[in-house]
């Protein structure tokens, strides 16, 4: 097994080198649909780049990806379409880029979403991390810029962090390729099955509204028994997202 | 009975909203923060504290100073242009050697030899090779340095500052802020740059964006600028600041154009999109030394090759078009000489002439065929051609050539800045004005967008050429 030693997770046991294949733009056939979110600038299309081979532009600037590109990639026989979506710094607002990005997490049913993060900016970043977890359960934090973090001395428990989010973790520099293997490798155990999130849920809900949040869940969850996102829904009812209300009426979720 | 229990969760969803009051945004807003601090408490450590990103702050005191901000972000500018223009000179004579002097003649005398008829060599080769040379002899060099160049800026984190200095003057124009973006895009490609303004939250500031994102000069209008500049502007000076009268001549339109967009962006924000400025975050990234070749590579592929094959795929039918609007007759004249005799007497009033009005109407798929078609048109109005027939384009293979062929066709100082300005001030080309289309999903602005910088451009080309008619 280990003739090219190239980086250590390359070799590595978990991962099955001669198993990937960047497949570009091509993306027929797919058996898993796999969203890239995140905030603006965190690195999303490099992201995209190094697990599609593909060369999509990328610019140290905010707001660079606003229309959604696909690419693809092939991990022990399975397929998978990766869609990046445009940066928000939110779902909640309803600017023409964060409805884009939450109609695909939530409408598009991605089998793995994978939130890119920047490890300089966790706290800020955590935002919007936090509401995705409550849209799917089945995500993975892709820890990015994970050399300037180094740089800037910032130490973060990668276990601690994904034991509070209840998704797996990896920390990656996408600029040097490094921490990718170990992306897909998650990726693909999401997708499979083999992993299981528990993803972390929004806590410190004041009483009033956390009872009634749990009045509405009681009924969403009556109508709609498999869905992972109940809670999210009645925040969105309770907010009277117009939006949110016309999918109920058209059966959107099921 | 679905829709029933549907409608009761709504219902109850409406109640419950009224329970727990209109905080509600808020509140979760709150939660979602403390939930995230108490994430971090636990699994961040950070040693150096504030010491994190103290050079890039530093730098950024300097870049987005009041004193220094607008000097720096115009010696950047400044910079990227001279290097464009010194170098794109010398590759671009080279290509014009190679492709117009050398190539030409190969296939003229290889369609001789095999009897093609007349007119269909005059048509392919005469026409549409002729043009597609051209346009790569005048467009690649100096894309293929500013793209490159521009790419670096880019992924070193200049391009938010320059958001961030400019932002006070775009609020003053009652437009977003983010705008400043939307028109760095803009200098490499408008179409590009309508795209870019999604990233604008309100409806009317966008609209103002996109608008005004012609007035931005892009990679199509570059060389045209150049090019006169070189020529003209460049030849009235002593030689040795030559190069520097000329670039400050395109720079003085890149900056013309800039204040174009604000006063048209205030205008439009004081009259029919009214409303006020939204405020917005704007994160200052780190900056980030650009991996060289890689930018290099991407920016040569994604960016130069994609707007040149673009410009290759209008150049090859205007060039065909050409050639048959100069050959067919109606009457004793071609139908390129009606027209061009036709709109003379309003191109002089502009300070233009009927070669460089027809010249835009033949370039509305893309700007970059202007200088080509003007020099075709030239060439067979004021027969110089020599040898060659009608509508073929002279072998032009140094700038000097280019500038006796256009002062033969009766060009004057006069005749360069206006085309200059025309240039700057004239409808978007036609794949972006499909994409104002395409964003804005409406005709009504649509229109505005492609017919008002025509109509400023004429005002402006005729009072500079009556000043002008004035004084000298």
């Amino acid at each position: 097994m280990e003739t090219k030693v190239k980086s250590a997770c390359e070799t590595c046991s978990q991962f099955n080198k001669e198993g990937l294949k960047k497949l570009g733009i091509h993306t027929d056939n797919f058996d898993f649909v796999v969203a890239l979110a995140g905030n603006p600038n965190t690195g999303k299309s490099t992201v995209f780049n190094a697990l599609t081979g593909l060369r999509q532009h990328t610019g140290n600037w905010p707001g660079k990806t606003v229309t959604r590109a696909e690419g693809g990639f092939e991990y022990n026989t399975n397929k998978y379409k990766l869609v990046d979506l445009p940066g928000t710094y939110s779902l909640l607002s309803t600017s023409e880029d964060e409805e884009a990005a939450r109609d695909f997490i939530l409408f598009g049913k991605p089998d793995v979403t994978v939130i890119v993060a920047d490890a300089n900016r966790l706290e800020r970043n955590l935002n919007l991390v936090l509401q995705i977890l409550e849209i799917t359960d089945k995500a993975v934090l892709c820890l990015n810029l994970m050399d300037e973090a180094k740089r800037n001395k910032v130490d973060i428990d990668l276990r601690t962090l994904a034991r509070d989010l209840g998704i797996p973790v990896v920390p990656t520099s996408a600029r040097f390729n490094q921490g990718i293997p170990e992306l897909i490798q998650t990726i693909s155990e999401i997708a499979s099955g083999e992993i299981v999130c528990k993803p972390h849920r929004i806590k410190n809900v004041p009483k009033n509204i956390e009872k009634a949040v749990k009045t509405l869940t009681v009924e969403i969850e009556k109508e709609f028994p498999n869905i992972p996102n109940s809670r999210w829904i009645a925040f969105r009812l309770l907010e009277g997202d117009k939006q949110i209300i016309n999918a109920l009426k058209t059966g959107e979720f099921l | 009975m679905k829709d029933n229990n549907i409608d009761n969760i709504i219902e109850l969803s409406n109640e419950l909203r009224w329970q727990i009051g209109d905080e509600f945004h808020d509140n979760l807003t709150e939660s979602i923060y403390a939930d995230a601090a108490d994430i971090v408490k636990d699994s961040v450590k950070t040693q150096d504290g504030e010491k994190r990103f103290r050079l890039d702050s530093k730098i950024d005191k300097i870049v987005t100073s009041k004193t220094w901000g607008f000097p720096i972000m115009f010696l950047i500018l400044g910079t990227v242009l001279w290097l464009t223009i010194i170098g794109a000179n010398y590759p671009s004579s080279l290509l014009a050697e190679l492709l117009l002097d050398t190539i030409h003649p190969i296939l003229k005398s290889g369609a001789a030899s095999i009897s093609m008829p007349w007119w269909l060599a005059g048509f392919l080769i005469d026409g549409v090779y002729l043009a597609v040379a051209w346009v790569i002899a005048v467009m690649l060099p100096p894309m293929a340095i500013f793209f490159p160049m521009f790419t670096l800026l880019e992924d070193f984190g200049y391009l938010p500052r320059v958001a961030f200095n400019l932002d006070s003057l775009f609020n003053k124009s009652g437009a977003h802020g983010k705008q400043a973006l939307t028109m760095s895009m803009g200098f490499g490609c408008n179409a590009a740059g309508v795209v870019a303004t999604r990233i604008i939250d309100s409806p009317r500031e966008r609209l103002i964006a996109i608008i005004t994102n012609n007035f931005s000069l892009c990679n199509g209008r570059w060389p045209t600028q150049i090019l006169i500049a070189t020529i003209f502007i460049g030849a009235v000076v002593p030689d040795s600041i030559s190069s520097f009268a000329s670039l400050l001549a395109v720079i003085s339109i890149a900056v013309l154009g800039m204040a174009f967009m604000f006063g048209v962006s205030w205008a439009l924000s004081k009259t029919v999109l009214k409303g006020e400025v939204s405020t917005f975050n704007l994160e200052l990234p780190p900056y980030r030394p650009p991996r060289f070749w890689k930018t290099i590579y991407t920016s040569l592929i994604d960016r130069t090759l994609i707007v040149l094959w673009r410009a290759v795929v209008f150049a090859a039918p205007a060039g065909a078009l050409i050639w048959l609007i100069s050959n067919i007759y109606i009457g004793d004249e071609t139908i390129a000489a009606w027209l061009i005799n036709g709109m003379d007497g309003f191109g002089f009033l502009l300070g233009l002439n009927g070669v460089i009005l027809l010249a835009y109407i033949v370039a509305i798929p893309a700007n970059e065929i202007v200088i080509p078609t003007i020099l075709m048109l030239t060439v067979m109005v004021t027969e110089i051609g020599g040898g060659a027939g009608a509508g073929v384009m002279f072998e032009l293979d140094s700038i000097n050539a280019t500038g006796d062929i256009l002062r033969a066709g009766g060009w004057t100082l006069l005749t360069a800045i206006n085309l200059m300005l025309f240039s700057l001030l004239h409808n978007p080309c036609s794949t972006t004005i499909y994409t104002i289309y395409k964003e804005t999903n409406s005709a009504k602005w649509t229109i505005v967008a492609s017919i008002m910088p025509v109509i400023l451009g004429f005002v402006v080309c005729f009072l500079v050429a009556q000043f002008w008619r004035l004084i000298f």
